[in-house]
């Protein structure tokens, strides 16, 4: 990127002053080497999203932003609907609330070493993974809506999860205002067999250990200490939101004109929050929100069976399930005043700090855990929300490190089976139906995760509260 | 030089498909083939059940993103792999017929889903010698 376009304000805080018809400055969150190797596409597409009617504030990008379609991934940008803003698929992105969750297990590793192979083959034995699985679970047109409007909380009430798990959910696990009815009957036939499936590509389950504590006193709020074990899940909507996501590209992509918005790129396609299309996409959107939070609800309950097969005592307690690529309605604080925004975070997790309303009471004083995916052969992240951090990037953070080198690329380097045996030799298990898909995911594919969450917190949006290493991997 | 055919280019999320051929109809054909080996190795799908799709787009771009979509839906809701494709163009976009197997997950290693075709470089065009090129990035 060419950072000479950029007036910097610290060394982690770049801002792109609003040229041609950008309506606010872009922010972007990096330091220097990070933004060199941002593609310049990232800049134009800040720039573009600033362009966008009824944006406020900034058009931000995230430490980890790279080329997205539209909006860059790791973009965020709010929309204030008494401006005329809009609303915007691309802005959200296919994998509707794609998103991680982590879980205390209660056993170290100590614990799990011993059970390691067993451990791994249970989980990949019960968790359906990768292109062709499907899900045991098999919706009728009733259930699909009940499931569309109550997410995890419809999960639960069907025996998919523990009530305790909701408050540990953005938005309770049930996000307001879903439309199943908005939801096409195509992207319903695509989800009917999915429910409880992780999915491919870079979708994953791990166990893992905790390697590092940063800040003992967050740890301790987020009942994290070093050895001890934890799960993360890492997947989306499926199917579901996927066509929620193709469906209404095109359909904004074409009418946006007919609004009388210019669209300097077809990916921005997006509809004002107060016309029928744009109400229309908010509550089908909301629905993908329902059907990825009862997917990783499902997919939890299969992997507490999993793990309690082989560790009858694990508890198994949820610590935060975060989205990030969603648009939702908020209360920001701005120029003095307290407005309701729809804020698109895509490939941006939520990251609100402590004493924030919406957190639920136990997390309230300490802020929002933030999960950061690293590799199946390196490292992950457990940040907070900073003090301050919705004054900043209203309440963002990172979601990931991305990758540095192409599928393509990847699969020329790397075989699946010896990626597998080396990292077997390393005390990481992995399982996959795909060994082509193992070789596509290697972890040198990827950027390393540390630079990015080291810029997070220089850049006040989250800190660093531990590093958990993988034990076992299933991927998709 | 070949008369069509199909390539993957860099993309640093996802995975740019193009394609060319003497005709729109075989630039599709090549496009599809295209789609399936960002999945699979195209020549590992047995062509023994066809499948019929019909799509209608506004433009051939439109047309490409539209056809790239209505095999990602037959093989997410059929299970299926597709190796061999045959298109006619119609007045309101295009009739198609796709051959393929169910998924062997053992036998073709199914690398990743495709999400779904996005509108990133989206460009479908004639050239000067009458030919056709398509290009799209698809969604992993």
């Amino acid at each position: 990127m060419d950072i000479d376009r950029l007036h910097k304000v610290d060394d982690f805080q770049w801002v792109l002053e609003p040229e041609r018809a950008m309506r606010v400055p872009g922010v972007l969150y990096a330091d220097e080497a990070l933004l060199e190797g941002m593609d310049d596409r990232v800049l134009e597409q800040v720039a573009n999203v600033a362009a966008l009617p009824g944006i406020v504030k900034a058009s931000y990008a995230m430490p980890d932003a790279h080329w997205g379609y539209g909006f860059p991934i790791g973009g965020v940008a709010a929309f204030d609907p008494d401006a005329g803003g809009v609303v915007s698929a691309g802005g959200v992105g296919f994998d509707i609330s794609c998103g991680v969750r982590t879980l205390r297990t209660g056993v170290t590793e100590e614990d799990i070493r011993p059970h390691q192979k067993a451990l791994a083959d249970m989980l990949f034995h019960r968790i359906p993974a990768g292109l062709g699985s499907h899900g045991k679970i098999h919706l009728s047109p009733g259930q699909m809506d009940d499931m569309l409007a109550g997410g995890a909380r419809w999960a639960v009430q069907e025996g998919y999860g523990e009530p305790e798990d909701l408050e540990r959910i953005e938005e309770y696990g049930c996000m307001p205002g879903a439309d199943p009815g908005q939801v096409s009957a195509r992207a319903k036939e695509r989800q009917k067999d999915e429910m409880g499936t992780l999915g491919s590509g870079n979708h994953y389950l791990e166990v893992q250990k905790v390697a590092a504590v940063y800040d003992p006193d967050t740890a301790s709020a987020f009942g994290l200490r070093e050895g001890d074990v934890v799960m993360t899940i890492h997947c989306g909507s499926r199917g579901l939101g996927h066509q929620i996501g193709t469906e209404t590209l095109k359909s904004m992509a074409r009418s946006a004109p007919g609004h009388g918005i210019e669209l300097p790129d077809r990916e921005l396609a997006c509809a004002p929050l107060r016309s029928p299309e744009g109400q229309a996409y908010l509550g089908a959107m909301r629905a993908g929100i329902n059907c990825a939070l009862a997917n990783r609800e499902i997919i939890t309950h299969l992997a507490r069976q999993g793990f309690q097969d082989i560790f009858p005592e694990a508890t198994l307690e949820l610590l935060y399930d975060v989205s990030h690529n969603t648009c939702k309605e908020e209360e920001h604080r701005l120029d003095g005043e307290t407005r309701r925004l729809f804020v698109h975070r895509k490939g941006a997790t939520r990251a609100f700090g402590p004493g924030n309303p919406n957190l639920p009471r136990p997390l309230r004083p300490v802020g929002q855990p933030v999960l950061i995916g690293g590799t199946m052969g390196t490292a992950s992240y457990i940040l907070v929300g900073e003090e301050g951090n919705e004054t900043r990037s209203f309440g963002s953070s990172c979601h990931g490190a991305g990758r540095r080198m192409s599928r393509n690329q990847a699969k020329k380097q790397w075989r699946g089976d010896q990626v597998v045996r080396e990292l077997a030799h390393r005390g990481i298990l992995i399982r996959s139906p795909s060994m082509r898909g193992v070789a596509e995911e290697a972890p040198g594919a990827y950027k390393a995760v540390e630079e990015v969450v080291e810029a997070a917190e220089s850049a006040g949006l989250s800190r660093r509260v531990a590093r958990v290493e993988p034990l076992v991997t299933i991927k998709g | 030089m070949a008369q069509s055919g199909w390539s993957h280019y860099e993309h640093q999320a996802d995975v740019g498909i193009r394609a060319f051929g003497p005709t729109l109809e075989e630039t599709l054909v090549q496009a599809a083939l295209g789609l399936t080996a960002v999945i699979t190795e195209p020549e590992a799908v047995v062509p023994q059940d066809p499948v019929p799709i019909e799509v209608s787009a506004p433009d051939p771009e439109f047309l490409l993103v539209e056809w790239l979509d209505a095999l990602v839906y037959e093989m997410a809701t059929r299970s299926m792999l597709f190796g061999a494709f045959e298109v006619s163009l119609t007045e309101e976009g295009l009739a198609a017929t796709a051959w393929g197997e169910p998924v062997d997950r053992a036998r073709h290693q199914p690398a990743v889903e495709v999400k779904g075709a996005t509108l990133t470089d989206l460009r479908v065009a004639r050239t000067e010698a009458g030919t056709w090129t398509a290009q799209c990035v698809v969604d992993v």
